[in-house]
């Protein structure tokens, strides 16, 4: 090695530890700022009434207030709201993947009249946001008699023109061959998909059906506009709207709620991060 | 030769038969109302509930575009937007950068960085609306005078969204930007360290440029996701407030048309407007990519 690189070398050989502490600051400050929010309301939700307008805020619970939890769930309906946020989920996530599984499928093995043109009609779903379609969704929803129902609330949603896509993308990755030689063995088309297509393609099935549940369970703007003011189908979303408006001497019940609406989907980040970036990142890499 | 084609008549029919359900759902909940708005954008509400409404042509249309309340709700979504997206991509691609290097406790920082991402509109606006609260939020303690609130202050009020939509959108930010840098080919940079390029000189001239695309396609989302975001206005500061020109965004203002105005026509001609906007954008990027194919093909 020349002798003119060694100097180079020092240098860089010292500054590691300098730049691992400056990035591990960087680190915990980008930390602090993500959780600092959703702490404070952790905080909040377990203070007395009196401390939670005490200035300067208290940053930790000194004299926990765990009632407050039990007291959300019965006192607040919130025990209602989750259970309709969990039927209206389950029911949005299955008919998604039910749907665009069927669809892919199709798309993916089979050879039919219009088969291009069709694919673009299902496309073609991706640009038309549900936002600029709830006018008259929410008459035809009414008209059919569903405004305040779980089929009002979920039937908009059963079909994803993204999950054909990114399931068609999976069942093409899968080798031409082994449909041949399934075929020889005399399964037919339907006994491929249940037998060997859909294990396959299980980790895009996983990564979509992560996808749905998350924008199933965060939504906001249909649920407000399509649930009455009873509480038999209102979502949680819904729920934490109402939430805000209580006295402040309720504000650690409403704040435990909002804690308790996070926790599925903090088990959802932990459990399934993989297949959340998987879905999220479906678009940017090809 | 006849079963062969009995069979295949059959694959046909199988492959219609699993194109339906998808099929349907979209022609009445999709295809349908979209068109929908291009009849009712000419039709005008009655005065009166009750009473039909009357075709009035264009005129309907030329009268929301030309009219303060839809200027001003254009000047509030590109505000809202300007102030959202680039800071949002900025922080994500800071935090990625930072977490990107196999080192101890990263994958707990990937969580942390990401976490925003399952937070619901609802749950960021309770959380953040009591920190912005005068009374329990931390104003006072940041030494800031809480009076007028916030939320209720006009100048303050949209920015003050901004910062929660900023934060909502970090975690996607941030998981975007992460499988960008991840993406990168590790013989270009590895060649560029070889050559002795400095660290600043690879992350300007090697790394932002490689990594243009992922910010392309981190922009188009972010577009998106602001254009889209109305339920923190919609929990923080209401139709009731008086303030509410500075924070009326496209998507506020169409469900206000649609739920308190009881006007289908104003918000067909909102939801044109708005599915221009959004197509626009997602054209643009179907072009980049292109491009981008094409460049990656040669």
């Amino acid at each position: 090695m020349p002798a003119t690189e060694q100097p180079t070398d020092v240098v860089r050989r010292r500054r590691p530890r300098a730049r691992l502490v400056a990035r591990y600051l960087l680190l915990t400050l980008g930390a602090v700022i993500v959780l600092f929010p959703v702490y404070m309301a952790l905080v909040n939700s377990l203070l007395l009434p009196s401390q939670i307008a005490h200035q300067p805020p208290p940053l930790i619970p000194t004299n926990p207030q765990w009632h407050t939890y039990p007291d959300a769930w019965t006192g607040g309906h919130l025990g209602i709201y989750l259970r309709n946020s969990a039927v209206q989920t389950v029911i949005i996530v299955a008919g998604q993947l039910v749907t665009s599984i069927l669809a892919a499928f199709a798309f993916a093995f089979l050879e039919f009249p219009l088969k291009k043109t069709l694919f673009i009609v299902f496309l073609m779903t991706l640009m038309i946001p549900f936002e600029v379609t709830v006018a008259t969704n929410l008459t035809t929803v009414s008209s059919l008699g569903w405004f305040n129902s779980f089929p009002g609330l979920t039937l908009p949603f059963l079909a994803t023109g993204f999950g054909v896509f990114l399931l068609r993308q999976a069942f093409l990755q899968i080798p031409r061959d082994l449909k041949e030689a399934a075929q020889l063995d005399g399964y037919g088309h339907l006994r491929f998909l249940w037998a060997v297509a859909i294990p396959l393609a299980r980790p895009a099935i996983a990564a979509l059906g992560v996808f749905s549940f998350l924008g199933a369970w965060n939504q906001y703007l249909w649920p407000l506009l399509v649930t009455g003011n009873d509480n038999s189908v209102r979502t949680v979303q819904i729920g934490l709207k109402q939430l805000l408006n209580t006295q402040l001497d309720q504000l650690n019940v409403s704040l435990a709620g909002t804690i308790i609406a996070i926790a599925p989907l903090i088990v959802l980040l932990v459990v399934f991060q993989k297949q959340l970036v998987r879905s999220l990142t479906a678009g940017a890499v090809k | 030769m006849r079963t062969r084609a009995t069979r295949r008549h059959k694959d046909w029919a199988l492959a219609y038969a699993l194109l339906l359900p998808g099929l349907v759902i979209f022609s009445i909940f999709t295809f349908w109302p979209f068109l929908q708005n291009f009849k009712l954008a000419l039709y005008q509400n009655p005065p009166y509930p009750g009473l039909p409404s009357t075709f009035v042509g264009l005129s309907q249309v030329g009268d929301v575009l030309s009219s303060v309340t839809f200027h001003q709700s254009l000047i509030s979504t590109l505000l809202f937007v300007v102030m959202v997206v680039p800071t949002g991509l900025l922080g994500g691609l800071v935090l990625a950068l930072a977490a990107h290097k196999a080192l101890k406790g990263m994958a707990i920082f990937q969580v942390i960085f990401s976490s925003t991402v399952v937070t619901s509109v609802a749950v960021a606006a309770v959380v953040f609306g009591t920190l912005m609260d005068p009374v329990v939020g931390l104003l006072p303690w940041l030494g800031l005078d809480p009076h007028p609130a916030i939320l209720s202050n006009p100048t303050w009020a949209l920015p003050a969204v901004a910062v929660i939509a900023i934060w909502q959108f970090l975690g996607l930010s941030f998981i975007i930007m992460t499988a960008g840098l991840q993406s990168l080919p590790e013989e270009v940079l590895e060649a560029a360290r070889l050559d002795g390029a400095r660290a600043p000189t690879m992350f300007f001239r090697v790394t932002i440029p490689l990594l243009s695309p992922t910010i392309f396609f981190g922009l188009v989302v972010g577009f998106i996701y602001a254009f889209q975001s109305f339920g923190q206005i919609d929990i923080l500061i209401g139709s009731q407030n008086a303030e509410f020109t500075h924070t009326n965004v496209l998507l506020f203002y169409i469900y206000r048309a649609l739920s308190v105005q009881n006007d289908p026509g104003l918000a067909a001609v909102l939801s044109i407007v708005l599915f221009a906007i959004l197509l626009s954008v997602t054209l643009l990027q179907f072009r980049f990519l292109e491009r981008r194919v094409h460049y990656a093909g040669n």
